[in-house]
């Protein structure tokens, strides 16, 4: 919303400067975007001139010669350009040293061979204005050469650009604005613009002309016309045309302008019918066919659905509801008949039709905010003397009124403890009293508490108790006036649980081995799965499909972390990064109702929390030779130190997944759930994404916290008593699962064998083909006492008959 | 014999202080005490001389050996303290190489980093950490937060909807976890929510992915004034020094009365110029800078949740949600919000 501050002046001047009122308005809840200003920057050397010779130029044909007299005493010489241009005419100058609104700066010059000392200034040169015929002509009124020009003009006018948040309806309107300014000013409020109407002087009556039937009172609340003959159409005065352009709105002809004129100031927007483009003068309210089409005043042709509300005449659509009018009938040159319209419409429908048809005007941004059908009356009468005195036009007795009940006004009990009580601050029941009624409400005292009386421009904006102590608090002043305390409720303790403690320390973990942490897209695009080669069937092939996406790209919640890493390594090793390691700790979205948050409905989906991680290119070099290659073996690293930092163990099986290298790929397990995979990715997925061999894993955070351990952990004693090492080599067939080996190792020591780890892994000559040696450490320990070696020994024996039994032999 | 044994004590002294070398030191020692010694050779001979001379022979030689020996040992001890020295000072690294193998070094993304740090400094204020999901009800995420069902944030150009059911969409803010919280808790509550949020818009200054923390206080008595006290507290941890917020009021569905709230600029110390005079860039002149949107809980919205004790009349709060990318931006002069999902190596390792 363009405020031009002259306008806001005229019915409520705050007495201080732009600026100022700008931040007072910010601290009171209107936030004020930025001053600008229109027109020259500076108002300097510009002034009223009357024109008082305009010759032909000796030596240029469209030339010519002008004598003013800009009230300094001489007669000045300037040269114009302009067609329109005669003698007897009061024009704006810009005198040398003048200060153009593009910047060019005024100077004087000789024209063909005549000095030139200014210029006479168009609207659209002095930026107030369109000028399709040449200079300005202001109207005379007695207007003194020499006058400054902003005395007439908004010149260097500063126009204060305001972000009205939707509630404030009534802002939408300069002299809502006013009141407003008025309330947290205090400053004087002139009276409503509305309060008198003008005389109707035409013939018969509004009903002798036109007739309007709504066919669709829920969704149009009010329809209001009003009827004017012998109009005659032409530009607006300079005044006018000023300051519609101040506030953002081209002039188009003086009907049209004083239609925006009495919106701008009222927030009510109105439309003008060309009343003999209307046969009959009939009108009807009522709801769109499916298709329907209609071409706009900006020559656009529309079609509707069948939501969509529509003034219709006998022939069809006129133009559409509370958004924008019809080509049809439309108000030109040749009317002379105005049917003006001011109505009421549902706002929820105006914005959903605005949208539907993405197209927004300044009347439907103002109706879909829902605004009260008082208003319309209030335009109406605006609207009419204007038409009145600009147009020349006279009103026909009587308004047609279509209206529904229109809502009382409803009155609310302010309690004067409760402001103190929400607040924590004081505000004397005087002041409450003093704010509400600048604010234009009634307000009646009754003991401690204040009866409040809604007025409409307020209607759906203060229903309740709290919207009232809402604006005596802001009014009153948060800046100035309220303390800063903390909440005094007792027995509150803050935390993080112990899964966000967990997280947070596997996230750690993942960082301190060296993996950098993304934030992934959570969307992806609907061919992942088929790059990921999932099966159709593939739970991870159905992700949940967005109804509306900004792009296909982002058109489906991602099943797996997987994509994203592959996504964010593709660009960064694009960007000419050698390796990267990368993790991620995020969810994934799978269909499918769970119970995993607070609440009582469960959410829509599923939302298991992961970490996933990748590990792509060559192993980091170094100066002193080679490094362990990013392989299935060094991820497993990874994941088996974050299982550890946990306080968990994992167990690794093989497996296949499609986008897996079959060979190295591992399910990954905790307590015997199901957590996971970890594994080489399917060198096909990495041509897709274009990366040389890649590693990565996935796990589900939920079952690892689920027997996490870390920080739960009990005392064992293991200093009391010594422990016995031994080393242990089996050879077996190649195909022979270590993890299986060392089960049976761990089952046949039973208790004392506390550990067994799995240090040496060789294949070669000396034990044959098809055969792989594998060598353990035993750590056999008991709680309450040294074991002898012949403790041992029986579990050794124990241990070496168990590896026979799975085909092992054992190495001397 | 005994001036012998003394000659040979002190012939040995001297030859043992001037070795130069370990080597040589050992010939010494095989020249003076080793089995062909004459002083090995006179102890051997002891047995056969006269009885009155054995004693005193026998002592003396022994003393010579027991010195000898020991001289023998500190002589060794220094000598090869120096020649150890000397081996050292030969065996010379380039101390400049870098470390091998070079260990990674890993890091935490901004928005994590900066998350934690919000829910660290409310942990500290006596809060809980509360989740919720990212697909949610349209109920939680507007009806129960006081939308009317025409409100412009329900409209398809707004809000991601799922194609499967009209009434799931993504949810545009983390305060559908109020709403969730409050069914689960009774008051008081005092909790926080941070996490991904979803709106269908995408340019430099808006992503349809981002981040926001919310956070909730209710019971009984909890003002305005509490709010704007959480906030400074709240604002100054994060910022650090002594921040100041301010409240501007504002319009929210959920809250009322609402409002926009600042944090004193920390780089002009609020005065909107810098020493040398310029103009603040941080703040732009204003002193203040932006921060998030809050208020006190709207009655109905405590209306959806009265039969867990959320007796409008009874208890009250407020809430405050702010974009975590927001206070990133400020805090590390990131300039473009896009940054934080290209996830870029190169960014990434810059802050660790």
């Amino acid at each position: 919303m363009r405020v031009p501050y002259s306008w806001l002046r005229e019915y409520c001047d705050p007495g201080t400067g732009p600026g100022e009122l700008a931040e007072r308005l910010a601290m009171t809840g209107t936030e004020v975007e930025r001053v600008g200003a229109v027109g020259p920057p500076s108002a300097e050397n510009f002034v009223v001139g009357k024109v008082l010779t305009a010759e032909l130029h000796p030596n240029a044909d469209r030339l010519r010669v002008c004598k003013l007299d800009t009230g300094d005493g001489d007669e000045r010489i300037v040269v114009c350009g302009a067609p329109n241009v005669a003698a007897g005419q009061t024009v704006p100058v810009a005198l040398p040293g003048a200060t153009m609104p593009g910047g060019m700066e005024i100077g004087e010059a000789k024209l063909r061979g005549v000095r030139s000392a200014g210029m006479i200034c168009s609207a659209s040169e002095l930026g107030v204005g369109e000028s399709p015929e040449g200079i300005l002509v202001l109207e005379d009124d007695g207007l003194v050469p020499g006058t400054p020009l902003a005395e007439v003009l908004p010149v260097a006018e500063p126009v204060l650009e305001l972000e009205v948040t939707p509630n404030r309806l009534d802002c939408f309107g300069v002299y809502g604005v006013a009141r407003e300014v008025h309330a947290i000013s205090a400053a004087p409020l002139a009276q409503e613009p509305w309060l008198e109407d003008v005389e109707a002087e035409g013939e018969g009556e509004a009903g002798d002309y036109a007739s309007v039937t709504v066919e669709v009172s829920e969704l149009c609340p009010r329809f209001t016309a009003r009827v004017f003959t012998g109009v005659k159409i032409g530009p607006s005065p300079a005044w006018l045309q000023a300051r519609l352009v101040a506030a953002g709105q081209r002039p188009i002809n003086n009907v049209v302008d004083i239609t925006n004129y009495v919106m701008l100031l009222t927030a009510q927007p109105l439309h003008a019918f060309d009343l003999d483009k209307v046969p009959d003068g009939a009108l009807t309210v009522r709801t769109a066919s499916e298709g329907e089409k209609m071409k706009t005043l900006d020559d656009v042709e529309r079609t509707f659905d069948a939501e969509t509300v529509l003034v219709c005449d006998r022939n069809g659509p006129s133009g559409i509801a509370g958004i924008m009018g019809g080509q049809v009938s439309e108000v030109s040159e040749e009317t002379t008949r105005v049917l003006l319209e001011v109505a009421n419409w549902n706002g929820t429908n105006i914005l959903r039709s605005s949208r539907q048809l993405s197209l927004r005007s300044e009347a439907s941004s103002r109706f879909e905010k829902q605004l009260h059908p008082e208003l319309c009356m209030r335009a109406q009468r605006i609207a009419s003397r204007l038409l009145v005195e600009l147009c020349g036009a006279k009103l026909v007795p009587g308004t047609i009124d279509v209206a529904a009940e229109i809502p009382a006004m409803p009155t609310i009990r302010l309690r004067g403890e409760r402001v103190e009580g929400l607040l924590g601050m004081a505000i004397s029941q005087a002041d409450q009293k003093v704010y509400l009624e600048r604010l234009g409400f009634g307000v009646a005292e009754s003991g401690g508490d204040l009866d409040v009386t809604v007025p409409p421009d307020r209607h759906y904006d203060v229903t309740r108790e709290v919207d009232l102590i809402e604006e005596v608090g802001r009014v009153h002043g948060l800046d100035e006036h309220l303390p800063s305390t903390l909440p005094a409720v007792a027995g509150r303790v803050g935390g993080l649980s112990r899964a966000q403690r967990l997280k947070r320390r596997a996230e750690d973990t993942m960082r301190d081995l060296g993996f950098d942490e993304i934030v992934g897209w959570s969307f992806t695009d609907p061919g992942e799965p088929g790059r990921l080669r999932l099966p159709t069937e593939d739970q991870r092939s159905s992700g949940v499909v967005l109804a509306n996406p900004l792009s296909e790209d982002q058109s489906v919640m991602r099943t797996t972390l997987l994509g994203s890493l592959l996504d964010v390594a593709q660009r960064n090793l694009a960007r000419g990064t050698e390796r990267v390691s990368l993790f991620e700790s995020g969810r994934v979205y799978l269909p499918g109702k769970a119970n995993d948050f607070p609440g009582e409905r469960p959410a829509p989906d599923h939302e298991p929390h992961r970490f996933g991680c990748i590990a792509i290119g060559p192993p980091s070099r170094s100066w002193r030779g080679s490094e362990v290659p990013n392989d299935f073996f060094t991820l497993k690293g990874a994941l088996e130190a974050l299982a550890g930092q946990l306080g968990t163990a994992l167990s690794f099986a093989p497996v296949e997944e499609s986008f897996l290298h079959p060979g190295r790929a591992a399910s990954v397990a905790v307590a015997g759930i199901p957590a996971g995979w970890i594994g080489e990715v399917h060198p096909l997925v990495c041509r897709e994404w274009d990366v040389e061999a890649a590693a990565a894993f996935e796990i589900d955070l939920a079952p690892l916290l689920a027997v996490a351990v870390a920080g739960e952990e009990t005392y064992e004693d293991v200093t009391t008593f010594p422990a016995v090492y031994q080393d242990l080599a089996v050879v077996v067939p190649v195909e022979a699962a270590a993890t299986d080996l060392r089960d049976a190792v761990l089952a046949a020591g039973g208790e004392l064998l506390r550990a067994a780890e799995v240090f040496d892994l060789y294949e070669g000559e000396q034990v044959g083909d098809g055969h792989k040696s594998l060598a353990l450490r035993l750590e056999f320990r008991a709680a309450d006492r040294t074991l002898t070696d012949e403790e041992v020994a029986a579990k050794r024996t124990a241990i070496e008959a168990e590896l026979e039994k799975l085909g092992g032999t054992l190495r001397g | 014999m005994l001036d012998r044994i003394e000659g040979i004590r002190a012939e040995a002294s001297a030859a043992i202080e001037a070795a130069p070398g370990t080597a040589e030191l050992e010939e010494l020692r095989v020249r003076y005490l080793g089995r062909k010694a004459e002083l090995t050779t006179i102890l051997r001979g002891i047995a056969e001389l006269p009885a009155e001379e054995r004693g005193k022979v026998g002592s003396g030689a022994n003393q010579a050996r027991v010195q000898l020996e020991s001289l023998i040992e500190t002589r060794g001890e220094a000598l090869d303290a120096g020649e150890l020295e000397s081996r050292l000072a030969t065996d010379r690294v380039d101390v400049t190489l870098p470390g091998a193998p070079p260990r990674p070094v890993g890091h935490t993304h901004l928005i994590t980093r900066t998350t934690r740090q919000i829910e660290d400094v409310m942990v500290g204020l006596g809060y809980r950490v509360m989740e919720g999901p990212e697909v949610e009800h349209d109920y939680y995420n507007f009806t129960a937060l006081n939308h009317p069902p025409g409100h412009p944030a329900r409209m398809l150009q707004d809000t991601f909807y799922v194609q499967s059911d009209p009434e799931v969409l993504l949810r545009t803010h983390t305060s559908p976890v109020q709403v969730r919280s409050m069914e689960a808790q009774p008051p008081p509550i005092f909790m926080i929510a941070p996490g991904k949020v979803y709106r269908r818009d995408s340019d430099a200054t808006h992503s349809p992915m981002f981040h926001q923390v919310e956070g909730l206080a209710i019971g009984e008595g909890i003002t305005l004034a509490d709010l704007q006290g959480t906030l400074t507290e709240m604002l100054s941890a994060i910022f650090g020094g002594a921040r100041e917020a301010r409240m501007r009021p504002h319009f929210f569905p959920f809250t009322e009365p609402s409002v926009e709230f600042d944090v004193s600029c920390y780089q002009c110390e609020g005065t909107g110029s810098l020493p040398d005079g310029e103009r603040c860039n941080l703040c732009k002149g204003i002193g203040w800078i932006e921060v998030g949107g809050a208020g006190m809980v709207d009655p109905n919205v405590l209306g959806f949740v009265e039969s867990n004790g959320y007796d409008p009349e009874r208890v009250q709060g407020f809430a405050f949600g702010m974009g975590v990318e927001r206070i990133a931006m400020l805090r590390h002069g990131v300039p473009d919000l896009r940054r934080f999902f290209d996830n870029d190596v190169r960014v990434l390792e810059q802050f660790s």
